[in-house]
Formats: C-alpha cells, sequence, structure tokens
C-alpha cells in the first residue's frame, strides 16, 4: 500500500543562461503531502523550478529526489508527477473524455475503468456528465477544471501547478483557490503551487517559498512570513509595508527622537530598517491610553485617500519621513492634524539594510 | 418607440465601406474573368464540337470507348499519387526539423528548400535530364567509381518522371506543412510527456494529428498540380510516361484538334474540382479535429 504522497528534496540545483543564474544552487525540503508555493516576480526563477520538477528543464547540477529515488536524469514521461500548466494544454483534437482519460490510456488501464475513472475524476471537479464535450466548447474556468482533472486522475503522489488560475476573473479565481485546497486536502498529494500574487499565496500554502533572482529569500509559513520577514525583499514583496530608517544603540531602537521596543531582541548595533504594516498601525483618540504591549509613535496627517472599506492616511513624522497606516474609512480627518499611532510590540519589525541573499 | 436619429447615414456610411472594398477586388475579379472564366467557358464550347463545326459529343465518346485514354488517366493518377507519397516521405521529417531548430536558422533553411522555386522550371528539368540520362554526369560518376556496370535507366521513364516531379513539388508540400507544424503549441507535447507518454507515442498521439491540416493541405496542392503537370514529365517521362497534359499537348501541335484537347481539359478540370470537393470535406473536417483551437 504506497501512501498518497512523496516528499520531495531539492540540493544545489542549478540552472544558468549564459552569465544568468535562472536557478542558483537552490536547496529545499518540501514534506510529504504539503502545500508548497513559490512565489516571486517574474523573471524570478518559480517557473523555472517548476520545469525542473517535471522534467521539461535540464539543470546544469544538482539533485532532486522524490521521496528517496533520484529523478534529476529521469524524462518527464517516466516522473509520474500531475501537472497543470498555465494554459492548461488540453489537446484540441481530443474531447474532454479523451483528454482526461488520455493518462489512464497510456499506462494500460482497460477502457471500461478508464471510463469509470475519468467519470469520477470529472465529478470531483464538478464537470460530471461534460465527457462528451469538445475542448473548444468549455468557458476557461471550466477548461482549468478539466486539466486539473487530467492530472489528477492516475493518482500522482506529486502534484505541479504553474499559475493555474492566472487567466480567471477575480471571483472564479477566489473560488478555484479555495476548490484546489479543498481538493489537496482530500486527495494528499504533495503539491507544489507556482504564483506571483501574494494572495493567492497565504490563502492557500502550507508554507511559501519567497523566490527572487534564482534564490530562496524565505521558506516559512504565510503567518511567519507575513509578520515576521527576513528581508526587505520579502516584507515588500507580501502585503503593504512602510520602512523607516532607525538606529540601534545598545538594544534600544530609535526612530528619529522617539523610541521603540521589539518583540525580538535586535540583531546588532547600527542602522537598521524598521518595517510597518499599514493595517497594524492604530489611530490614536487624543485621550486614548496604550498597554505596555504597545509602541507609540508621533506623526501628521498629510493625506487621506478613501478606499471603500478602508482609507489610507499618508502622515509624516517630525523630521518629514512618510508613513502609512491603513483605517476606518468613515473617520474624516484634516490635514495637518498631529496624531498618535500606537503599534504592537509583535508588529515592529527590524529588516538588515541589505537584502539577505 | 421613437425614430432613432441618423440611421439613414449610419447606413449609407457602411455601404460606402462596403462598395470601397467591392472597389478594390473588382480590377483582380476583371482579370479572373478575362483569363480564366472565358477562355474556361470556350474551351467547354470547343469540346462540344465536332471538326466540321457542328454541335457533337465525339471527342467525349471516344474518349469513353477508346482504352488508351482510361491508361493515360491512370498513369495520370498514379504518377500524381507516387509524387505526393514520395513528397510526403522527404518532406515530412525535414518539415519537423525545421519547426524544432530555432526561428532564425528554419528561416536560412526554408531558403535553401524554396530556392528550386525561383528557377525556371525548364532549366530545372533539363538540368535533370542532363544528370540523369545514359551518358549523363550520374551514370558517368557511377561507372567511373566502379558502383556499377552498365548505365542505369534513370530517365525516360517513370523513375525520371518521378525524380523531377518531387523536386519541384517539394516545396508545395514543405511550405503548408512547416507552418502547420510551426504553429503547434509545444505545451501540447510537454502535457502528453508529463501524462506518460514517452517520444514515439507523444509524435503519434498528438503531434500527428495536429499538424494533420498542413499535410492535407500540401498533399492536395501537390496532386492537383501534379495532375496538371506538362513539362517535367513530358522532358523527363521521354515519350513513355504519357499524361493527359501530354495527350492534350500532341492533339493541339501534332493534330490540329481543339475539340479533342478541350475535352481532354475539361474532363480533367471536372475530375479536379471533384477531388477538390472532396479534400475539402477532409480538410473541413480535419480542422475541426485537429485545429489549434483555445
Amino acid at each position: 500500500m504506497s501512501a498518497a504522497s512523496l516528499p520531495i528534496s531539492i540540493a544545489q540545483v542549478t540552472k544558468t543562461y549564459g552569465k544568468t543564474f535562472a536557478l542558483d544552487h537552490v536547496d529545499l525540503e518540501i514534506r510529504s503531502g504539503e502545500f508548497l508555493t513559490l512565489l516571486g516576480p517574474s523573471g524570478s526563477g518559480k517557473t523555472t523550478l517548476l520545469t525542473v520538477l517535471a522534467g521539461f528543464t535540464r539543470p546544469d547540477g544538482g539533485s532532486l529526489k522524490f521521496g528517496d529515488t533520484e529523478m534529476i536524469t529521469v524524462p518527464p514521461h517516466k516522473r509520474h508527477v500531475g501537472m497543470v500548466f498555465q494554459n492548461y494544454a488540453l489537446f484540441p483534437h481530443m474531447s474532454v473524455a479523451d483528454n482526461v482519460g488520455f493518462p489512464l490510456k497510456l499506462r494500460g488501464v482497460k477502457p471500461a475503468e478508464i471510463a469509470q475513472r475519468t467519470e469520477r475524476a470529472l465529478e470531483m471537479v464538478r464537470l460530471g456528465g461534460y465527457g462528451t464535450r469538445g475542448v473548444d466548447q468549455l468557458s476557461g474556468g471550466q477548461r482549468q477544471r478539466v486539466a486539473l482533472a487530467r492530472a489528477m486522475v492516475f493518482e500522482p503522489r506529486i502534484m505541479l501547478m504553474d499559475e493555474p488560475l492566472s487567466a480567471l476573473d477575480k471571483q472564479l479565481r477566489e473560488h478555484m483557490q479555495i476548490e484546489l485546497r479543498q481538493l489537496h486536502d482530500k486527495l494528499g498529494m504533495t503539491t507544489v503551487y507556482v504564483t506571483h500574487d501574494q494572495r493567492e499565496a497565504l490563502t492557500m500554502s502550507d508554507r511559501i517559498a519567497v523566490i527572487n533572482g534564482g534564490r530562496i529569500m524565505q521558506l516559512d509559513t504565510p503567518r511567519a512570513l507575513y509578520e515576521r520577514p527576513k528581508n526587505r525583499f520579502v516584507a515588500e514583496f507580501i502585503g503593504e509595508s512602510t520602512f523607516l530608517p532607525v538606529r540601534v544603540h545598545g538594544g534600544c531602537v530609535t526612530l528619529g527622537d522617539q523610541t521603540l521596543r521589539t518583540a525580538v531582541p535586535p540583531p546588532a548595533d547600527g542602522p537598521q530598517l524598521l518595517m510597518l504594516r499599514p493595517e497594524r498601525l492604530r489611530l490614536l483618540g487624543s485621550s486614548e491610553a496604550v498597554d505596555n504591549a504597545c509602541n507609540t509613535i508621533e506623526a501628521t496627517l498629510v493625506a487621506t485617500v478613501y478606499q471603500g472599506d478602508s482609507s489610507l492616511f499618508r502622515m509624516a513624522l517630525a523630521d518629514g519621513t512618510p508613513l502609512d497606516v491603513r483605517g476606518d474609512s468613515a473617520v474624516a480627518l484634516e490635514p495637518g492634524t498631529r496624531l498618535r499611532l500606537a503599534v504592537s510590540i509583535e508588529d515592529t519589525v527590524l529588516l538588515a539594510l541589505e537584502p539577505v541573499a | 418607440m421613437t425614430a432613432l436619429p441618423n440611421t439613414r447615414e449610419l447606413r449609407r456610411s457602411a455601404l460606402f465601406e462596403r462598395l470601397g472594398l467591392i472597389g478594390l477586388v473588382a480590377p483582380a475579379l476583371l482579370l479572373i474573368l478575362v483569363t480564366m472564366v472565358l477562355p474556361v467557358g470556350w474551351l467547354f464550347y470547343l469540346s462540344v464540337l465536332s471538326d466540321s463545326g457542328a454541335f457533337s459529343l465525339e471527342h467525349y465518346q471516344r474518349m469513353w470507348e477508346h482504352p488508351s485514354y482510361g491508361r493515360t488517366f491512370w498513369t495520370t493518377f498514379q504518377v500524381s499519387f507516387l509524387t505526393t507519397a514520395l513528397c510526403i516521405l522527404l518532406g515530412y521529417p525535414l518539415c519537423y526539423f525545421l519547426s524544432e531548430i530555432p526561428k532564425r536558422a528554419a528561416n536560412l533553411c526554408m531558403i535553401a528548400v524554396l530556392l528550386p522555386l525561383w528557377t525556371s522550371l525548364l532549366v530545372r528539368t533539363y538540368a535533370w535530364l542532363v544528370l540523369l540520362q545514359r551518358r549523363g554526369l550520374i551514370n558517368n560518376w557511377g561507372i567511373e567509381l566502379g558502383l556499377w556496370d552498365e548505365p542505369l535507366a534513370l530517365v525516360h521513364n517513370l523513375t525520371g518522371t518521378l525524380i523531377g516531379t518531387v523536386h519541384v513539388m517539394l516545396p508545395f508540400l514543405v511550405l503548408p506543412l512547416y507552418s502547420s507544424m510551426r504553429a503547434i503549441d509545444r505545451n501540447y507535447l510537454r502535457a502528453a510527456a508529463n501524462l506518460g507518454a514517452g517520444p514515439l507515442r507523444s509524435f503519434w498521439l498528438v503531434f500527428f494529428p495536429l499538424a494533420m491540416p498542413g499535410l492535407v493541405t500540401g498533399a492536395l496542392i501537390v496532386f492537383i498540380l501534379c495532375l496538371g503537370f506538362y513539362v517535367t514529365p513530358a522532358v523527363l517521362g521521354g515519350g513513355k510516361v504519357i499524361m493527359v497534359s501530354s495527350r492534350i499537348a500532341n492533339d493541339i501541335e501534332i493534330f490540329f484538334n481543339w475539340g479533342a484537347a478541350s475535352a481532354l481539359g475539361v474532363v480533367l478540370l471536372v475530375l479536379t474540382v471533384l477531388l477538390m470537393l472532396a479534400a475539402g470535406r477532409l480538410v473541413r473536417m480535419d480542422t475541426v479535429l485537429g485545429g489549434q483551437g483555445k
């Protein structure tokens, strides 16, 4: 009885195109049954890493293991991984059923069983009975689900997805994010998901590997990445953030003439970068007091940007350094108002001045 | 419902636009009318005239009764079919290679494929004659190098004819087939491989069906062109390979029998049109099955 999933072990995988490193000695351990997202901007190497996993890209060197088996030189048709392509790659000359049954046919499964498993896969993506339709008769969302059914039907233990939702409109995309995650939870296979949408990554993943320039910038759970980014790139890529230069001296963090406390002791003395998330800053009423778990910062309101469900309050410190606060859009304030802001010590995060390699 | 404003002006501007388009194509249509429709109509007329100028179906009757005509048509179909088959045999791997290499290299290679098209047909045909005849270059080299003793009969027969026709027709197969292959999204092949298809099955189950429209188009063009091919089969066939085109030429040049020639021409035209209609069905079906629909 084989497990429903396999762990993936990526060691020192490197791929260069001329002088450029598409993948720069990447090390990554993916746990069995995990939903791991590779998150990064265009050209970061996330898709390259996925195609290395699938066997379409031959790296310059490194090791790739599915479970205990070395796979780096195994051709793609022998890897037994499910893959959903960005443009779905459904065979236009075959019906939906033939598309979904294709991997089973290749594996010598009997026609009666092919029909049964095909229908079951289609039902799982809520397209039961669509087998006889042609691919060109389907909407984008339906095609995406057929591609998913085709990748799942032969019960692979590893699933690869290359930005499968990027061609869908917002509402459908958000709906499918939840559906994909539920399917993953139900079937249990190890899933490697590629996207540039940080919100999507935060919604769906067990862990996220943020990639840039062919290197992993940080590998962590969504919450840890959001609340404790290790470098500026990760902080900027995920969620909104404001960066303020601060000085650290003898364990004390100074912002201009104000002192702040951090949850994590500062790593070293000298100039550092303070990261604040606009929605974690709170506008305080004039007589409101804060408890010990918060820092207060004094700033002046420069402008209010109304954005429907919230407003962005653009503020400035005494020395003119800009600072953004996200708050209740029902609040109306005059520009020039001096305010105190509260931020929890937990949300006062220091980053190194240079991005960590 | 109240009348909408400006409907007359809008309709007029649409009409002018349409007339403009028709105006652009009118000269070409006129040219085709004068150089094709009218002569072909005249051909039909001539074919039903007897030698004395009266209305008669004797030319068609002769074709039906004389077995030599049947043989001529059979030879014509044979040559066309074999040429098409050989072009596919040679052209398919060539096109596959061209579609796999980077575009710039492919364009350069394509020049080599198209170069024969830019050379005069007559020059090419006689060049083959020089190469293939009993004391031509190939036989001289072969005998000198000791590869064979007696000169090979490479011309004035079916072999020579086919060598010539394939050489001339190959570009006509390569062009549509290559463009069809280039248009195949390589992701389909990656998907096939990922799903478990090795190189052979990937080719046969995915690539071949998707390249089918280009193949059918190219094969059709080659076949139909061969049906009416005159110069190359006449020169390289040396009177032994008699196609309909040679027969027509003889009727006109030697026998001055325009009626007989026209009748042959009409039959050839009708057969070609029927073929195109039948193949048109086939190609449409293939486009539906093998088309690059998104």
